[in-house]
């Protein structure tokens, strides 16, 4: 227990600093690689609650794809800071007050009088907490498990309907076209008599025709 | 693999629309710009069907389905019809104004019928789950609707404010039924109903929850103090777009208000009543008292969208089934109201013209007297003057609050109402007093001339002969929510 | 041992189970960095026979000591530092690259019992790694400051992303097939002969896999991310000695590891093909390294994919492609010719 208790702290610890470089560092490169640290950490967290399904799916969605399709458009900006950080500190007095106001809540209610934690029961050594949560997202959820499906279709039609144009100047190919290309279509064999007469060495409109 | 047989019958229109919705998406991609109508008569088809599935499965008790996360009540049922009737009157008035403005493409189609999928489970939703993802699928489409016309500077600004908005309301939302799931342990609405009997109402962390779920709730009604995004969304979406925002949504919006509320939390009916009192007497005073200022028409019914909105709280208010039953009639009188009036705007509006401010109403009466009279039925109803609808669903909303002991909050609605009117009769003097500013000749499809005619007759027979419709609107409360 | 427990007092099973661990995984690192390093000569003289050349025969008997040389010489090559790079993240580009494609191995079973880790999320945690290692890429070629190394970590990422989503489809079909997310549980569904592997009823996804594990792995024909015709090296333009050949061993160790992978999830691991030879680790190793020739044939006899061609491939048609096998499976399934996908 001890253990697990300093491994906690120490995961704790990174992700609050990371956490905080999120935004408070000059540089988005750098927020958005403290908050993969983050995730990292978080997802670190999990596994030493058993939730290893959770644990590994916060890695590979977040970490593997949202934070790489992020960092992709982050670099690909060209921003300015200093335009950007414009008046940062001008919404701390509101931010603070709400941030603060929000901790206080949190602290009010999570401080064990409501919410007191629970002992939970061990799992056996074969219990997988992946299967569990499949069997469960396709019987008792299965209706919001779809709903959710429909849901991030709606964002991607939105998305190509938003942002699609078809591009007059677009000099983009087919390749099935490309592909399907015969022979036939781009050489042409004619068939010519054998020159008889010699052309002179001197001739220039020969040369041009040799080169 | 048996019990998913029943669901899925159960949720037979449900899944209508999303088949048809997928299918027009990929029609779209193979048929010719010119064909373009058939979309439009599949997705007509598609309202049709699934009308008919509803009424088929009618069944006047309460099923459940899906592990009771989805419900198919007749208060389901009937509010589904509503909604069809509306998304479909909606599609016949918008179908010109896309077509003009190059906006008539599939994925409008498609979207609206996912749009009005995410109402129908917002609808049916016996679960914070379901009710969540049903709106989160509704705010999605509605979002990136209002954005369609992506040329548009107006809209997609507007867009942008109703999607941070929107993204913070559902939070809101989301964070109250964390709470309450937290205290109760459940995230069904009946559960979590007999939970809270048996357990102290006055627990902070229930009454935290509660704040804000009615914030959230408040937020997507557009009620006062969080009310900022209508007016801007309102009048920054193109005119057909604000027509489907401001309109069959607020169905949705009722249903899951009756859900979370009368059905879910009704034990702590002392707390939100207050918190509802607060939020109706303000939507109806700063809806109304804003709107006489508005130069702009769409901006104009947006605040007086706030004010109805306030006025549908006033049915909420009274926390009993007479209040529910007295706000689902006020709900479907808006919805109608609401189809007439943005109606209108369509059919003044032609080829790169708008016909978006008051002034444009200038001497209608002179270019048509039909239209103007339509006008004239449409605000005289929004204004509550006896004999249309609107003032019938004023008279019962009221009547509620009154029975419920709210006797000084009636008194000032009524008041606030006699101020609001000014600004409809506004209307309508500019149209029959003023002389025209253009006199371009008014022209639409007759399907729509005729539709719209139809809608504005409905204001005034059902005004006239309300017994019906105040019937199947307690018949669907009362069965449902014993 | 006696003084050493005494040591340790009660922490000692801990102390003992950390060292074991540490021995198994040094035992599994070092065979993997031989074979990296004889994967780079294997490459060479493959490429060389194919095109009639000797390839590298002067140190040592055939060539055999070629990789130490190359080692030694890279060792000892100065580390340069652009100046207008970034240092941490440029030193820290390497060691992210490595990493993953190492740890990934944790949870490979060689045999029936040789498995370092044998978790239950063995795939989950394979996919995660390898998404992981994109970040080598992507945060040297920014570090570095400099065009071409931009632009090839920037192919590099789209490229992965991409074929990442028909990978991981692939996968699926392989666990739909087995049944359990365990490498151990997979190779064990396949038992009973070669016709039993999953390569047969799922042949589509395998293709997808092992093309996709290609583009992964930023091997030819799809290596635009290094594509030295257009963007001199890509992403490690500006890497010199050690540095360098951290990511050099990161892309072999790749290939190995992605061969290794195809090898248990639809070639059957370490079983034997025919009944009557008895399974065996030496089985597994054939199979990863008849995988391995594959992407060295591929790089002798391809030209290299123009970059908008390979997204084309990736998204319109690698990814149709496993979602229909995909639900063509699971409909299978239901019928009574299931037993032929399990």
């Amino acid at each position: 227990m001890i253990f697990n208790d300093f491994i906690f702290y120490t995961l704790a610890a990174i992700l609050l600093f990371a956490g905080i470089r999120v935004i408070t560092t000059r540089n988005p490169v750098y927020a958005a690689l403290h908050l993969v640290l983050a995730f990292f950490t978080a997802a670190g967290i999990w596994l030493l609650l058993e939730a290893e399904f959770l644990a590994i799916a916060l890695v590979l969605v977040y970490v593997g794809a949202v934070m790489v399709l992020f960092l992709f458009v982050v670099m690909m900006l060209d921003i300015n800071l200093d335009k950007l950080r414009e008046g940062f500190w001008d919404y701390l007095p509101m931010a603070g007050t709400i941030g603060l106001l929000m901790a206080v809540e949190m602290v009010m209610i999570l401080s064990g009088k409501y919410f007191a934690p629970t002992t939970v029961a061990s799992k056996s050594a074969d219990y997988s907490n992946t299967a569990e949560l499949g069997r469960v997202l396709y019987t008792d959820y299965l209706l919001p498990f779809e709903l959710a499906s429909v849901v991030l279709l709606v964002a991607i039609i939105a998305a190509i309907v938003l942002t699609l144009r078809d591009r007059q100047d677009s000099k983009s190919m087919n390749p099935a076209e490309q592909v399907l290309v015969k022979k036939q279509d781009r050489l042409r064999i004619v068939k010519m008599d054998a020159v008889v007469e010699t052309p002179s060495v001197e001739d220039p409109k020969a040369d041009k025709e040799k080169s | 693999m048996e019990y998913i047989k029943t669901d899925l019958i159960t949720a037979l229109p449900e899944l209508t629309v999303l088949f048809m919705a997928m299918f027009i998406l990929l029609l779209d991609l193979f048929i010719k710009p010119k064909n373009r109508i058939v979309i439009y008569g599949l997705a007509q088809f598609t309202l049709l069907a699934a009308a008919y599935f509803t009424v088929v499965t009618y069944n006047p008790s309460v099923g459940y389905a899906f592990s009771n996360m989805f419900v198919d009540d007749p208060l389901a049922d009937i509010l589904k019809l509503m909604t069809f009737l509306g998304t479909s009157m909606m599609l016949v008035y918008t179908r010109q104004y896309m077509q003009q403005r190059g906006m008539f493409r599939g994925e409008y189609y498609a979207m609206v019928l996912f749009a009005l999928l995410g109402m129908m489970i917002m609808i049916s939703g016996q679960s914070l789950l379901t009710i969540y993802m049903g709106l989160e699928l509704l705010s999605l489409c509605l979002y990136s609707l209002v954005a369609f016309d992506r040329d548009n500077a107006r809209a997609t600004e507007a867009a942008m404010k109703y999607f941070v908005l929107g993204a913070l309301a559902s939070g809101m939302l989301l964070y109250g039924m964390s709470m309450i799931y937290g205290m109760t342990g459940s995230l069904n609405v009946a559960e979590i109903s007999s939970a809270l009997l048996e357990m102290n109402t006055k627990n902070p962390v229930l009454i935290l929850g509660l704040v804000f779920v009615v914030a959230g709730l408040a937020f997507k009604f557009g009620a006062v103090p969080f009310q900022m995004w209508v007016p801007d969304v309102y009048q920054g979406a193109p005119t057909s777009i604000t027509l489907l925002i401001g309109s069959v949504p607020k169905f949705a919006a009722f249903a899951i208000t009756i859900r979370l509320l009368a059905q879910g939390l009704q034990p702590l009916a002392v707390d939100w009543q207050d918190m509802l009192l607060i939020m109706a007497v303000l939507s109806i005073a700063i809806g109304n008292i804003t709107a006489i200022a508005q130069t702009n028409l769409k901006r104009m019914l947006a605040y007086s969208t706030i004010s109805h909105v306030g006025f549908l709280l006033f049915g909420f208010m009274s926390a009993n089934l007479n209040g529910f039953a007295s706000s689902m009639f006020y709900i479907s009188a808006y919805v109608l109201m609401t189809l007439a009036g943005f109606g209108m705007i369509l059919l003044l509006s032609r080829q790169g013209f708008e016909a978006e401010n008051l002034d444009d109403l200038k001497g209608l009466n002179q270019r048509s007297p039909w239209a103007a009279f339509l006008m004239l039925i449409t605000m005289f109803s929004m204004a509550g003057v006896p004999p249309t609808l609107g003032f019938y669903a004023k008279f019962t909303v009221l009547q509620a609050a009154l029975q419920a002991g709210f006797i000084w909050a009636v008194v000032f609605a009524v008041v606030m109402a006699a101020i609001g009117a000014f600004y409809y009769l506004r209307v309508v003097k500019l149209m029959y007093f003023d002389a025209p500013k253009d006199n371009a000749r008014i022209s639409a499809p007759v399907d729509m001339q005729l539709v719209l005619s139809i809608n504005a007759a409905a204001l005034l027979l059902l005004g006239i002969m309300p017994q019906t419709l105040m019937q199947i609107c307690g018949v669907a409360i009362v069965i449902s929510l014993q | 041992m006696d003084f050493l427990a005494n040591l340790f007092g009660s922490y000692w099973p801990a102390v003992q189970l950390t060292s074991w661990t540490l021995i198994k995984i040094i035992a599994i690192v070092l065979p993997l960095m031989i074979a990296i390093a004889y994967l780079t000569l294997a490459e060479r003289k493959v490429i060389g026979f194919m095109q009639v050349r000797i390839g590298p025969n002067r140190v040592g008997y055939f060539g055999l000591l070629q990789p130490l040389a190359d080692g030694v010489k890279l060792l000892f090559k100065e580390i340069i530092l652009p100046t207008a790079s970034n240092k941490t993240l440029f030193l820290l580009g390497p060691v992210l690259a490595i990493a993953p494609a190492f740890a990934a191995w944790a949870v490979i079973p060689f045999d029936a019992t040789l498995v370092l880790a044998n978790i239950d999320a063995g795939l989950l945690y394979i996919l995660a790694m390898t998404s992981v290692a994109v970040y080598g890429v992507i945060i040297a070629g920014w570090a570095s400051n400099s065009k071409y190394a931009f632009l090839g970590s920037m192919r590099s990422v789209a490229q992965i992303v991409s074929y990442e989503i028909a990978m991981g489809f692939a996968l699926v079909g392989v666990l739909m097939c087995a049944n359990s997310l365990n490498l151990g549980k997979i190779v064990m569904g396949q038992a009973g002969g070669f016709w039993h592997w999953y390569f047969i009823p799922l042949f589509p996804l395998f293709i997808v896999y092992f093309i996709s594990a290609v583009a992964e792995t930023n091997r030819a024909p799809f290596d635009v991310a290094e594509g030295e015709s257009e963007i001199v090296a890509g992403f490690h333009v500006e890497y010199s000695g050690m540095a360098f050949a951290i990511f050099f061993l990161a892309e072999y160790a790749n290939i190995w590891l992605v061969c290794a992978l195809a090898a248990t999830m639809f070639l059957g691991g370490w079983l034997s093909p025919v009944p009557f030879l008895p399974d065996s680790i030496l089985w597994f190793l054939a199979k990863m390294g008849a995988l391995v020739f594959f992407f060295l044939w591929f790089r002798a006899t391809f030209p290299r994919y123009r970059y908008d061609q390979i997204m084309r491939l990736g998204w319109k048609i690698f990814i149709p492609i496993t979602l229909v096998w995909i639900i063509f499976v699971g409909a299978m399934m239901q019928t009574s010719l299931g037993y032929l996908f399990h």
